[in-house]
């Protein structure tokens, strides 16, 4: 039964959803249209993300370790 | 914004209007969808240009193309690419007496509206509640039928003449000395249209010399009017007494103070857009300040606010002499058509004479007169019976009793506490078509309003309440409403309200709304 609930609440969701971008509006080959260009545009975001973020946390992460770490040897030295 | 206002006992009852603010996630949703259709707008366009796709519109021909267009270019737009999807909610044909209840013929699309073919079938007992029948005077039998159909018998359905030269019937004069003495003023004359008793009488009053101040969400009509007299017209912003002030001082300070010779302010009384009354006493402690005329146009609210459905002029409980020239419709709450014009002996006698209607246009037909004979006796209770005034306190009833609901419901309500039209907010294009079709799938009939008769993202659903519904059905389209709000999410409302009591209606109760 909370297969069925949950199918009627996504089946809700997806309702929602073509309200608010009127594809509720649109006729059968314009629909497709539409969503074949979302579901592009949205493999296309989440690939980048996949190869890129990771790069990017990890550079940033060595950039700000190396700026504690030479900050630290900075005040060790003026101490000298 | 709620506020209730006393205003230094100008007004002898509270106010209560609100007119609550967009959510801004709403507005920014409803132009992602106005975007996504514009581009689709676009890209339809250009394959009607390229005859991808068969054009299905008006368009110039070939041979015109180098002459000034005859469409103009974005309304045009937006008729092909938007209103075309969604126009099954809109010119339904109804096949019955627009009561309490209508048949509508039923209709599909196979080309995605643009043509339309009937099944055959017809929808019957569809809760009406598009129809402007406040006090439920829409029927098809009853007294006010009865006495129509002996005058039709007696009179005829033509006069085939106008009123100065032989459509002068003495039902006429019966007529308007009974409107005269419905509204207490000394005088009425009456018009066999609505709309062009303002259009063509406000010439007539008002010519170059004279400002007019005209409310911003002003009828048609009244704007007509006011721009085929020839005066200097200034616009003010709804409801503003403030932008009022400044617009007439503004005028009498830097422009051609000598040359006005009369101010006429224009309202409105009860707008069917919005919802909201207008404020009558301060726009008459203005009027008397700054010397200026006032023209009202009662339309919506002549019979259907004050508790003997005067108006609301009585209403607010102030002395109809004060307004120099009030005007209003038989259409909306006499179940018939016409306009009239009431005011002061002299004003009436010079408008028999200099009036386009009365010299061009057909009067009024003999049915019609009979009907608002008998309706307006009716409403003041003068043939016999209390029915008149239970309808006028049935429309108040179940207006408050209306509203409330939708409120506690949680949907975005607009206007005045005491109007029968009641504006529920939709916002996004998609959700208009569905709200249209869905109401109509649950048999109710609704009107759904967009762009242009509102701003572009305030798009709304219009309720008008009768006298003729019944509890049972308020009911149910309440449920319905619900339902629907709940489907398609329509429940923007951020203000928490304490559910009442049902109290009866009495003078004496009214209801606050809380944060």
């Amino acid at each position: 039964m909370d297969f069925k609930s949950m199918k009627n609440y996504i089946y809700w969701l997806y309702c929602q959803f073509e309200l608010i971008t009127c594809s509720y509006l649109m006729e059968p080959w314009e629909k497709l249209l539409f969503y074949t260009f979302n579901v592009i545009m949205l493999v296309m975001v989440l690939y980048t993300a996949y190869i890129f973020v990771p790069v990017h946390i990890s550079t940033a992460f060595q950039f700000f370790l190396h700026l504690f770490g030479s900050q630290h040897e900075n005040t060790v030295s003026i101490v000298k | 914004i709620n506020h209730i206002v006393h205003n230094g006992g100008l007004y002898k009852r509270p106010f209560n209007e609100a007119f609550e603010e967009t959510p801004m996630l709403v507005a920014v949703l409803t132009y992602v969808g106005y975007g996504v259709l514009t581009l689709f707008g676009y890209l339809r366009d250009f394959m009607r240009q390229w005859k991808i796709e068969k054009c299905q519109n008006a368009t110039e021909r070939e041979e015109q193309k180098d002459f000034v267009p005859l469409y103009q270019d974005f309304e045009n737009f937006y008729n092909r690419n938007l209103y075309m999807r969604i126009r099954d909610s809109w010119n339904r044909p109804i096949c019955s007496v627009p009561g309490a209840k209508v048949d509508m013929m039923e209709r599909v699309s196979h080309d995605y509206n643009w043509t339309f073919t009937y099944t055959g079938k017809v929808i019957k007992d569809i809760i009406n509640m598009g129809s402007y029948n406040y006090l439920g005077f829409a029927q098809k039998a009853g007294p006010c039928q009865e006495a129509a159909a002996k005058v039709l018998s007696q009179y005829g359905a033509g006069v085939c003449s106008t009123r100065q030269e032989m459509g002068n019937l003495d039902k006429h004069e019966e007529l308007e000395k009974l409107v005269a003495r419905f509204l207490g003023v000394e005088s009425a004359m009456t018009y066999g249209m609505g709309f062009a008793t303002n259009s063509m009488n406000i010439p007539a009053l008002v010519g170059k010399g004279c400002l007019i101040l005209s409310d911003e969400l002003n009828h048609a009509s009244l704007v007509l009017g006011a721009r085929l007299s020839g005066a200097t017209i200034r616009i003010f912003k709804h409801n503003s007494k403030y932008q009022m002030k400044r617009k007439i001082t503004d005028f009498r300070r830097y422009k051609e103070a000598p040359t006005i010779k009369s101010t006429y302010t224009e309202f409105l009384f009860l707008n069917s857009m919005e919802g909201s009354i207008v404020r009558l006493p301060e726009v008459i402690a203005l009027k008397k300040k700054y010397k200026s005329y006032l023209y009202l146009d009662e339309a919506h609210s002549i019979g259907a606010l004050g508790p003997s459905g005067r108006g609301v002029v009585e209403y607010f409980g102030l002395n109809p002499e004060d307004v120099d020239v009030m005007m209003g419709t038989f259409t909306k709450s006499f179940g018939a058509a016409g306009g009239y014009i009431g005011g002061k002996k002299e004003l009436i006698d010079y408008l028999r004479t200099y009036s386009h209607s009365a010299v061009y246009a057909t009067s009024m037909s003999p049915p019609v007169v009979e009907q608002i004979i008998t309706s307006m006796k009716c409403i003041m209770g003068e043939d016999g019976t209390t029915v008149g005034k239970a309808c006028v306190q049935q429309l108040a009833e179940n207006t408050r009793y209306f509203r409330r609901r939708l409120k506690e419901m949680g949907f975005i309500i607009y206007g005045n506490e005491d109007s029968p039209v009641v504006p529920l907010m939709l916002y996004m294009p998609a959700k208009i078509g569905a709200f249209g079709r869905e109401m109509l799938k649950r048999n109710i009939g609704v009107v759904v309003v967009g762009f242009p008769a509102t701003p572009i993202i305030e798009s709304r659903a219009r309720f008008c309440l009768s006298a003729a519904h019944t509890k049972e059905m308020l009911d149910t389209a309440l449920k319905e409403i619900n339902e629907v709000g709940d489907l398609l999410q329509l429940k923007y409302s951020r203000h928490r309200l304490v559910p009442i009591l049902d109290r009866p209606f009495d003078e004496t109760t009214y209801e606050e709304t809380e944060d």
